[in-house]
């Protein structure tokens, strides 16, 4: 869209605005709780927090590496249809070995490999990322439905389940997870130079180009590891419903997305954070754990979360033309 | 994107081969591996299940030469359909339900339209958000079942036959003739080629682009306000999943018909001779008995290698 004025002057003002960026989106989530809490009984009792916290952690796993696919502007519609995908071969790998080992190996693989894929459709064929990615998207639920044949696989080894269903020190695993995953993907786009690449790419590839950065190979790996951490939510998912579907995960593309766009990474990429991701993720997770508790039919959930994805994209375009 | 030069006439020929060439092998493929395919009663099967798709695929390739592109259609087709449906339950009157599809497709489309052209979000964010909400309230109405108990004269819109030609078949012609219509011979249809193509210079003569960006989706809204008569009338009921996914074989077909993706440069006629070959491919595998979701991945697969096609040509 519009092009980028000027850099240099952007990032010295950008610290304080991001922040204040951030405060408003906490507001928006302390709100949402205060909201919450007066409306049901049941939201702040120590279960349904944990409750919320597990699914944000999963919510931001497949929402991080999604952020930085949304960095260099482009978009990844697969993740959900990559969940389940993942979810079913590392589930028969697990049955088939009782290795959980090499069950998260499979899901992990299986979710960077399609990632890989994306980013030749993307690089080398040139397709643009949110038709390609479509593409992948119905071809992955083609190949998933036709793989289970509408079975499902259920039943796995009590270590494996630790991932998804375990509590150390009270606190669910995942959560550990997505702390972890935090400082991971915090400390590489910001303090790698591979990080600010990404960035770069984000906003301004040509630029990017001309000062040496190797675009193509760096878009390749944000989409390998979109691709991986979807695979890594799949195993998480699966070893705590303990059973595995064609049609697992296939909701969560849509909550992704709007995790991403609610936590100020925009689509014309170039700006945002994985840490924003997370306010992002925890907003999202609290408004439809609300509306399960308020017993909102699970039909409204597509609705208010595409209503989310176009005030958050709104919001984006309208902040962006006001700082023009 | 990509400022590429605009080359119609040449292009549009130099394509002529490429889709005509799928269809043929399509056919032959078909032909010799299953009895049944060259028979007359499955080819007015072909075109009569290919209508649907092709009032989603003719405003699509308009939506796609601009630039754009319309996730929410197979969505928004549901739900015209199940609004149809409840109308004519409710009401009796077959008029009352087609103006109920009208009006879900057209304020779906116009909900687009605005939201893309005035609000600048792009194209396939928007029509994602709106896929969600179509979604959800097919879902919110129907309660997640079958909209069952429609009369007699809405089965025979898709049954019937005028002069021996099937209905669908002859509403779709006429689809196509206005689309055409509207595409070459209007000022509005060289209005579509150049938002696509050069949008400054449509700036320049002072036509409102926002307005002809809206104009675009509504038209997009309403066929598939169009398409969901049709999809009722075949399945003789509603059902909130019924055209989930349509959106992505028009995409194929499109893709498949030679319109590109980068340069606002579309072909309707390519557009009709893909809907015909995703309409083949989805009649041929099924008369081979290969399950729908291998059908998909086939259609995925097509998509992509149709756009790897695209991309080659625009290298040269």
């Amino acid at each position: 869209m519009s092009s980028t004025p000027n850099i240099a002057a952007r990032s010295r003002f950008a610290p304080s605005r991001d922040a204040m960026q951030a405060l408003y989106r906490l507001l928006a989530v302390a709100l949402l709780c205060i909201a919450l809490t007066a409306l049901s009984d049941v939201f702040f009792t120590t279960n349904n927090i944990l409750n919320v916290l597990r699914q944000t952690a999963l919510l931001f796993l497949m929402a991080s590496g999604l952020t930085l696919v949304i960095l260099t502007a482009g978009l990844d519609l697969s993740v959900g249809a990559n969940i389940a995908l993942s979810a079913c071969l590392a589930a028969s790998v697990i049955k088939a070995t009782g290795s959980p080992l090499l069950g998260i190996a499979t899901g992990i693989g299986c979710g960077a490999a399609i990632g890989f894929a994306n980013g030749i459709l993307v690089t080398a064929l040139r397709i643009p990322s949110f038709i390609a990615t479509y593409g992948m998207m119905w071809m992955l639920t083609g190949i998933t439905y036709y793989y289970m044949a509408g079975d499902t696989i259920h039943g796995f080894p009590p270590e494996f389940r630790q991932l998804g269903s375990g509590y150390l020190l009270g606190v669910p695993m995942p959560v550990y997870v997505m702390v972890l995953f935090l400082l991971i993907g915090w400390f590489f786009a910001q303090r790698t130079i591979w990080g600010q690449q990404i960035y770069a790419i984000g906003a301004n590839p040509v630029a990017a180009r001309l000062s040496g950065v190797p675009v193509e190979r760096r878009l390749v790996l944000v989409y390998a590891v979109s691709g991986a951490m979807a695979g890594l939510a799949s195993l998480i998912i699966l070893a705590r419903i303990n059973s595995a579907q064609g049609d697992i995960g296939e909701e969560l593309t849509l909550p992704a997305i709007a995790a991403v766009l609610v936590g100020g990474t925009s689509l014309f990429g170039g700006s945002g954070s994985v840490a924003g991701t997370l306010i992002g993720a925890l907003f999202l997770t609290l408004v439809l754990n609300g509306m399960n508790l308020l017993q909102i039919h699970s039909s409204w959930q597509p609705l208010v979360t595409g209503v989310i994805i176009l005030l958050a994209v709104w919001i984006d375009n309208r902040t962006r033309r006001s700082d023009a | 994107m990509s400022a590429h030069k605009l080359t119609p006439a040449s292009m549009s020929l130099a394509r002529v081969p490429g889709v005509a060439i799928v269809l043929a092998i399509l056919c032959a493929t078909f032909g010799v591996m299953s009895p049944g395919f060259v028979t007359p009663a499955n080819i007015s099967n072909i075109l009569s299940q290919s209508t649907i798709l092709l009032l989603l695929a003719l405003p699509m390739t308009l939506i796609i030469m601009t630039e754009g592109l319309d996730l929410s259609m197979g969505a928004v087709l549901t739900l015209a359909s199940i609004a149809l449906a409840i109308t004519v339950v409710a009401t009796g009157s077959a008029t009352l339900g087609f103006l109920a599809a009208l009006t879900v497709g057209f304020c779906f489309g116009l909900g687009n339209g605005v939201l893309i052209a005035a609000l600048d979000i792009p194209p396939f964010i928007t029509t994602l958000g709106t896929l969600g909400i179509a979604q959800g309230l097919s879902l919110l109405a129907t309660d997640g079942q079958s909209v069952v108990g429609l009369p007699r004269s809405i089965e025979v819109i898709y049954s019937g036959s005028a002069a021996g030609i099937p209905l669908p078949v002859v509403i779709a012609a006429l689809a196509y003739a206005l689309t055409y219509a509207l595409l070459y011979h209007t000022r509005f249809g060289t209005y579509v080629f150049a938002l696509g193509g050069n949008r400054e210079a449509l700036k320049l003569a002072g036509i409102s682009v926002r307005g002809m960006l809206i104009r675009v989706y509504v038209f997009g809204g309403l066929m598939a306000g169009f398409a969901a008569l049709l999809m009722t009338a075949r399945l003789n009921s509603a059902h909130p999943t019924a055209g989930i996914g349509m959106e992505f074989d028009a995409i194929a077909a499109i893709a498949v018909g030679g319109t590109s993706f980068e340069r606002g440069n579309g072909w309707l006629f390519g557009t009709l001779l893909g809907v015909i070959a995703v309409g083949v491919l989805r009649n041929g595998l099924n008369l081979l008995a290969v399950p729908s979701s291998a059908q998909v991945t086939c259609i995925g697969a097509i998509v992509i290698i149709a756009l790897f096609i695209d991309g080659l040509r625009g290298d040269r």
